[in-house]
């Protein structure tokens, strides 16, 4: 893969990774630095997760129990691993080199955890503490194993993908698009809105909640979530670490008003909570969106993203401490969204969903079913409003934002307004998706409002492809989705003992998607971007010519 | 169309730049620089590297605020005392003056850049081009009728597909169809303008420039890097511009032929000063030119310039 001139060249490595610069002959000096960098980072990843370990004694104290011969182990693996792969002479650059060290330290980390797993047998071996280092090495065959097959699938085998790989998805994806746009659209809507009764059909009333609520539901408002955010990141290129604050603001305006200000005020309009909050929760985001924005204006980049990325910790701090106002961790309960003013369970004897329309059963599904078409429509909405602003100034201006701010002022555009209507518009969105969440959840607090959230929004939106509306919702599916189907895999328990979680795996999978996608992918499942006009055809522009935006 | 009466008249001042000085720290970039450009005519800017020209257009352009200086921008007819009260009054510009009927003065010192270019209509291009890559070549053109098509669409009430934003839409297209046809890019229209050639990239710019109707457009070397066909290429279609558009432009130009052949006057910078100022035939004359041409060129040869900052 490399080229013969620039490994004689011996040139400086400009990466600062020259430990791992495979154009330096192979001596034993470098395998050890080399397995030494690896150690180091194996010691990085575990510390916290291994040495040191909270549990309670006897009589119920915490204690800290110190597990630094594991600890030591797991660096010896990685030490080894490295050093035996230097020996083997195997080769690459050095992104993919950072990916086997990353994999490897992930792939211990997994396999701690699933011999974790195996419970007592584990368990009462790892108290004996000198058995640690038997039990490291096996883990070391283990790994070696697993690294070689790795190693040689992803380097042997790469060789004969490397034409076909980078190249089917792309061709996939662009059909696929264009596809999409032309026919599938009506297709796509039939299949939504027949989704919950085909579950209720296949599955029953048990088994539609969960399909319903579970995933399409779930998976519909992280939707909403990152096309609201793809305005902001993909679109203007303004890159926010916090857009989780304005969910919480809209679930917070939603929670405060139909449990305060109605009951104080209009009680009779209590039923229609969530229809007469849910405008107000999206101008009160857009309002938050402007605040944020006014101070950030002049940031770019890594700044921009650190500054959006306190505020969104500043909201959920306000939320946790301002016990008064938002009862802080204890967290509010809401009111249950009611079908245009008709609950689907009364506990005062209300007319309810069900009598009305003559449905018996329970009212979940129904509601599960109505929250489903709610959330549809407010996804739908966002989607249709992406789509109209994009083939409007404001919207085109976004773009060219996201291209060349300095050509944009030159052209008379204003960016400050430009700017902030993107935070307002795309916090706005996250309004309406968070006042929908306290209202479907019936119960809010801070824990739902932390930056991990945001964190995996972004996530959605960079790994769709930034702008492109239709891979946000793939990526968006195949991860909610994803992770939601992982609590279906019980079965795993019979393999790894009953301790295993296959959900608790999510974030390791995740990050091993992000990483493959870095390096097959890095602009995201769909990169191509749709011109939001034409004169003659419509010829998508290739991803390698957008811009990603630096402020 | 959209232009605004009373236009300058051709041959009366049209940008009156008087004192203009500009440091960076210790470096004065510009030093006390004068220098009027005409209405209807090309005025050209020349110097050896570093001299201080692409300073001199982020100042006009207001991408930097000079140290201090005035710019003004007439609209209509010259009043000396109009520049005069404005200055005393503490305005952007004179009152009336962004009123399409009535003559005014802009004080560009004052105003941020965007408002240079959407009011007192001064475009620009830059020396390293500055196109919007991923979008297409008709989406750059559209997007430099911002401004009109906003009054058209209004912030949202285009999100409901109103029929006069529509007919303005349709109206901003035609007008970069026409430009397109001009520069001979309509077949690449739907194309992403960072998948053009070079040269195309530069025409490309230069008429998104002229999108936005302005009555001054800069232009920062607009020739550098082109082939001697490119180069016949974008003399005519600058030729075109002045009679077609009657727009002024301020020029940027290392190559002496384009300058000697299409500027009616001629403006020279060495180290931030202004070292002469007249018709092509009286620059290329003059001896204090001859000598910051040829006799200092063994010395400019080191010292492109580096400095951080919008660079053209
Ligand atoms: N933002 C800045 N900060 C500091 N110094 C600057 C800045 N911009 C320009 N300069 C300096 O001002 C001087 C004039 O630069 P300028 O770019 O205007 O020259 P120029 O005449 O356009 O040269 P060229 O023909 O190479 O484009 C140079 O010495 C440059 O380094
Ligand atoms: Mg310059």
């Amino acid at each position: 893969m490399t080229e013969p001139s620039a490994q004689a060249a011996n040139a400086p490595s400009l990466t600062g990774t020259s430990a791992y610069n495979h154009s330096e002959p192979i001596t034993f000096i470098r395998q050890l630095r080399y397995a030494g960098v690896a150690m180091l980072l194996a010691f990085g990843l575990s510390m916290p997760l291994l040495a040191l370990k909270l549990s309670q004694d006897i009589s119920n104290h915490l204690i800290v129990e110190q597990r630094f011969l594991l600890l030591a182990s797991a660096m010896l693996i990685a030490f080894a691993c490295g050093l035996r792969w230097r020996l083997f002479g195997l080769r690459s650059q050095w992104p993919a080199e950072a990916l086997y060290l990353v994999l490897s330290a992930l792939l211990l980390f997994f396999l701690i955890r699933a011999f974790h797993g195996l419970g007592s047998l584990f368990e009462a071996t790892l108290d004996k503490g000198g058995s640690e280092f038997l039990i490291a090495l096996g883990l070391l065959a283990c790994g070696t194993a697993l690294q070689s097959a790795l190693a040689y699938a992803l380097h042997v085998e790469r060789d004969r993908w490397a034409a076909a790989l980078p190249a089917m998805p792309e061709g996939l994806a662009a059909r696929f698009g264009g596809h999409c746009a032309k026919h599938a659209n009506t297709g796509a809507l039939v299949a939504l809105v027949a989704f919950p009764f085909l579950m209720l059909a296949l599955t029953g009333t048990a088994g539609a909640i969960k399909w319903v609520d579970n995933f399409g539901v779930q998976i519909l408002i992280y939707i909403m979530l990152g096309w609201g955010l793809n305005i902001v990141v993909g679109l203007a290129g303004l890159l926010d670490l916090g857009y989780v604050a304005f969910y919480a603001v809209g679930a917070y305006a939603y929670a405060l008003i139909a449990t305060q200000v109605i009951p104080a005020t209009f009680p009779a309009l209590g039923v229609w909570a969530f229809w007469i909050c849910l405008p107000i929760a999206g101008l009160l985001a857009a309002l938050w969106g402007v605040i944020l924005g006014f101070p950030v204006l002049r940031l770019k980049g890594d700044y921009l993203a650190i500054v959006t990325l306190a505020f969104g910790e500043i909201i959920r701090l306000v939320l946790v401490n301002w016990t008064e106002v938002t009862k802080g961790d204890t967290g509010i309960q809401t009111p249950r969204i009611t079908f245009f003013g008709l609950p689907f369970a009364s506990a005062t004897g209300d007319r309810t969903f069900g009598e009305v329309f003559g449905l018996s059963g329970s009212p979940t599904i129904y509601r599960s079913i109505f929250l489903y078409f709610v959330i549809l429509a407010l996804a739908l909405l966002t989607a249709y409003t992406t789509n109209r602003l994009r083939r409007l100034p404001v919207g085109r201006a976004w773009e060219a934002l996201r291209e060349d701010e300095i050509a944009c002022r030159s052209l008379g555009i204003d960016t400050t307004s430009t700017k902030l209507t993107a935070f307002a518009i795309g916090a706005g969105f996250g309004g309406f998706a968070g006042a929908f969440f306290a209202a479907r959840q019936g119960f809010i607090n801070p824990k739902s409002f932390e930056f991990i959230e945001s964190a995996t929004i972004l996530a959605l939106v960079v790994l769709g492809g930034m702008g492109s509306l239709l891979g946000v919702a793939l990526s968006a599916f195949a991860v909610i989705g994803g992770t939601e189907l992982l609590r279906e895999l019980d079965w795993l328990k019979s393999i790894f003992g009953p301790t295993f979680d296959p959900a608790q795996y999510r974030m390791l999978i995740f990050g091993a998607a992000m990483i493959a996608m870095m390096i097959w992918k890095p602009r995201g499942l769909i990169s191509e971007r749709e011109p939001s006009i034409f004169l003659k055809e419509r010829k998508a522009v290739s991803g390698t010519l957008v811009k990603e935006g630096h402020g | 169309m959209m232009f605004r009466v009373p236009k300058t008249p051709p041959g009366a001042p049209l940008l009156i730049v008087e004192h203009m000085t500009m440091r960076f720290g210790g470096l004065i970039a510009i030093n006390d620089l004068s220098f009027t450009a005409k209405a209807g005519e090309i005025t050209a800017l020349i110097g050896p590297n570093g001299a201080g020209k692409t300073t001199v257009f982020n100042c006009i352009t207001g991408f930097y605020k000079p140290t201090s200086g005035r710019m003004a921008l007439i609209k209509g007819t010259h009043d000396p005392a109009q520049i005069v009260a404005t200055t005393r009054l503490g305005g952007r510009w004179s009152p009336g003056a962004t009123q399409p009927q009535t003559p005014g003065v802009f004080l560009l010192e004052r105003m941020p850049d965007y408002e240079i270019a959407a009011k007192a209509r001064v475009a620009r291009t830059f020396q390293n081009i500055r196109l919007f890559p991923g979008m297409t070549v008709l989406e750059n053109l559209v997007v430099a009728q911002h401004n009109q098509l906003m009054q058209a669409a209004g912030w949202f009430t285009g999100l409901f597909g109103a029929a006069s934003y529509k007919a303005a839409e349709r109206q901003a297209v035609e007008k970069a169809a026409t430009w397109l046809d001009k520069i001979g890019l309509t077949a690449r229209a739907d194309d992403a303008a960072g998948a053009l050639p070079y040269g195309a990239q530069r025409r490309l710019e230069i008429v998104r420039a002229m999108c936005t109707e302005p009555v001054l457009l800069c232009l920062d070397e607009p020739a550098a890097g082109l082939n001697p066909r490119e180069s016949a290429e974008l003399n005519a279609l600058l030729r075109a511009i002045r009679q077609d558009s009657g727009v002024s432009i301020l020029l940027i130009e290392h190559d002496m032929s384009v300058v000697m052949e299409i500027s009616d006057h001629v403006v020279v910078l060495e180290y931030g000063t202004k070292i002469s100022d007249g018709t092509p035939e009286h620059v290329r004359n003059d001896p204090k030119v001859i000598a910051a041409y040829l006799g200092v060129e063994d010395e400019e040869v080191g010292i492109r310039d580096q400095g951080p900052g919008i660079r053209g």
